[in-house]
């Protein structure tokens, strides 16, 4: 290989290191990201030109245009893209990189025949890609909204034995030797199929954590092609987004007090009929309704004052008034701070990316471990759009499918407004008791033209 | 057996950066505040568009009348840039709004 090819691809691998690591601290961040977009293009820069061989022009002209084209909509789904969609649109340039990891296999097929390590490198690429393709479109369906999740009988069995196929099917090829581009292309089938039955039951809430694992898969898709090509660039790159994205999974399950296993196999609500039952028996009591002017005196001569945002208040909107609202309130003298649960939003810090968005003071965002011991001597929380996040159930109700995560424990307060637009349930799709606590008020209505009046109201007083 | 014996004699130095990057990677990632779990998966997913390269090797080789081999590789380094670029842009997005204000 060329030794400035070599040498391009040594810098571009510092710079992902570097780049990553710089990704976790928020003051770098930004410039690490940068960082490691300055060794990708110089990568693929040098791939392009720095090469041994032979290359048509014709090759050269289509490279030229696919580059530009992917260029274009990349570029333009990326500034166009609301903070909202955020989760939708990192599985769905996810599942692009699978998908291109599957490509790739599926040609190299043709030009490795006959050794058994290529032959199983190139057959473990276009496994791995083609589930992490799938697979990230079903989450980017479900995170939509445009799918439900979808349960088959005993899915867990069907998955599984299906996986084993696949890994026995995987094998024979191998074994078999030769080239046989029937049972490759039997193998895609298969594997785009897992990827589908896979994602398919797992719940709503958790897309998260599979798209994390998802992510995972794509880096180790990446670093297998590496392999194909003894190429250093895409080993490191890829194995260090596998490992980094396989311990954010675990990281994320820990914040929801779930095991991984739990996450794929238990998939939330997979007792949901009992579950159902339970809630709807223990949830009977009356709910108080109240207005926006009742609620404006309540906040009015408080002394301290929690917001919980969650993923109702992104959707209508409402970042911006929520931040005119704290504003108001401290230019009273009150004491705002917002409760940012690890999991609000549809991902781990999701909800502190929307809030940054509207110019929220960073130093008013509180995790929850922080803000938990604080809520006995607050005297108003107002939770806007969140449910799941501050049900007791998780504390109380060992049947809840959310029995163990932990939450802010809103109850402690002396008052709680919550604004919802239904009585509906959460995103995991269960009742909250918290709505039936004498010292909650609910103040129904989009939280947007909900906390509009209340600001108005404020302004008045 | 004696494949996989010989595979790995041949490709010893590359067993070693595999496990050494595996280590890396996980400890690089182990103590990040929950705040930026979202930009650092958007930024590693931007990362794993590095497949990009092997999509363009494909082109490079591919002989120009394997109309299969190109359009496939065609397809694989539009879907692999999208990947790179929209990652790499959309997680600069998202610092963006987490730059401190003075």
């Amino acid at each position: 290989m060329n030794i400035t090819l070599s040498i391009i691809y040594l810098i571009a691998t510092v710079t992902f290191v570097i780049g990553l690591k710089m990704l976790g601290h928020p003051e770098t961040a930004k410039k690490g990201n940068l960082i490691a977009a300055v060794g990708m293009i110089l990568a693929i820069i040098g791939t392009i030109f720095l090469h041994d061989f032979e290359v048509p022009s014709i090759n050269y002209i289509l490279i030229g245009a696919a580059l530009l084209v992917g260029t274009i909509v990349g570029w333009l789904i990326a500034i166009k893209v609301e903070m909202t969609k955020m989760p939708e649109l990192v599985s769905l340039f996810n599942g692009f990189g699978g998908a291109s990891a599957m490509l790739i296999g599926v040609v190299e097929y043709g030009n490795k025949v006959g050794d058994a390590m290529q032959t199983s490198t190139v057959i473990a690429a276009i496994a791995i890609g083609s589930i992490t393709f799938t697979g990230s479109l079903i989450a980017w369906a479900k995170l939509n909204g445009s799918m439900k999740d979808i349960r088959l009988p005993k899915y867990n069995l069907l998955n599984n034995i299906v996986l084993l196929g696949l890994i026995a099917f995987s094998t024979y090829i191998v074994m078999m030797g030769g080239n046989h581009f029937f049972l490759i292309y039997i193998l895609l089938f298969a594997s785009l199929v897992y990827g589908i039955l896979f994602v398919i039951p797992i719940g709503g809430a958790d897309m998260p954590v599979v798209i994390s694992l998802l992510n995972s898969l794509t880096g180790i898709a990446a670093a297998i092609t590496g392999i194909l090509y003894g190429n250093m660039v895409m080993l490191v790159g890829g194995i260090l987004v596998g490992s980094a994205g396989l311990i954010l999974t675990f990281v994320m399950c820990d914040a929801m007090n779930r095991s991984l296993s739990n996450v794929i196999f238990g998939a939330f609500g997979g007792g949901g009929d009992t579950g159902g039952i339970a809630a709807v028996g223990k949830t009977g009591g009356t709910v108080k309704k109240t207005t926006a002017s009742d609620s404006a005196i309540l906040l009015n001569y408080a002394n301290k004052v929690v917001i919980v945002p969650g993923y109702g208040l992104a959707v209508a909107q409402a970042q911006h008034v929520i931040h005119e609202l704290e504003l108001l309130l401290t230019s009273k003298g009150i004491d705002v701070s917002y409760a940012i649960h690890p999991v609000a939003g549809r991902m781990p810090g999701h909800m502190n990316v929307l809030l940054a968005e509207s110019n929220v003071d960073y130093d008013k965002l509180i995790e929850m471990d922080d803000i938990n011991p604080q809520f006995a001597n607050t005297d108003v929380v107002l939770v806007v759009g969140a449910n799941d996040v501050v049900n007791p159930a998780a504390h109380n109700d060992p049947s809840s499918p959310i029995y163990g995560m932990p939450i802010l424990d809103v109850e402690n307060a002396k008052h709680i407004i919550i604004n919802k637009r239904s009585m509906n349930a959460g995103y995991a799709g269960i009742q909250n008791e918290l709505f039936f606590n004498q010292k909650t008020s609910m103040l129904f209505g989009d939280a947007k033209a909900a906390l509009t009046d209340l600001v108005s109201e404020l302004k008045n007083m | 057996m004696n494949e996989l014996l010989e595979f790995i004699s041949n490709n010893l130095e590359l067993i070693y950066i595999l496990i050494l990057a595996i280590f890396i990677g996980v400890e690089l990632i182990k103590n990040v505040p929950s705040v930026l779990h979202t930009p650092l998966m958007s930024g590693a997913n931007a990362l794993s568009g590095v497949v990009i390269v092997g999509a363009l090797l494909v082109m490079l080789q591919a002989n120009p009348k394997d109309y299969l081999s190109l359009g496939l590789g065609f397809v694989a380094v539009v879907l692999g840039i999208i990947n790179v670029i929209g990652g790499f842009a959309v997680t600069d997005r998202m610092l963006q709004m987490f730059k401190k204000k003075k």
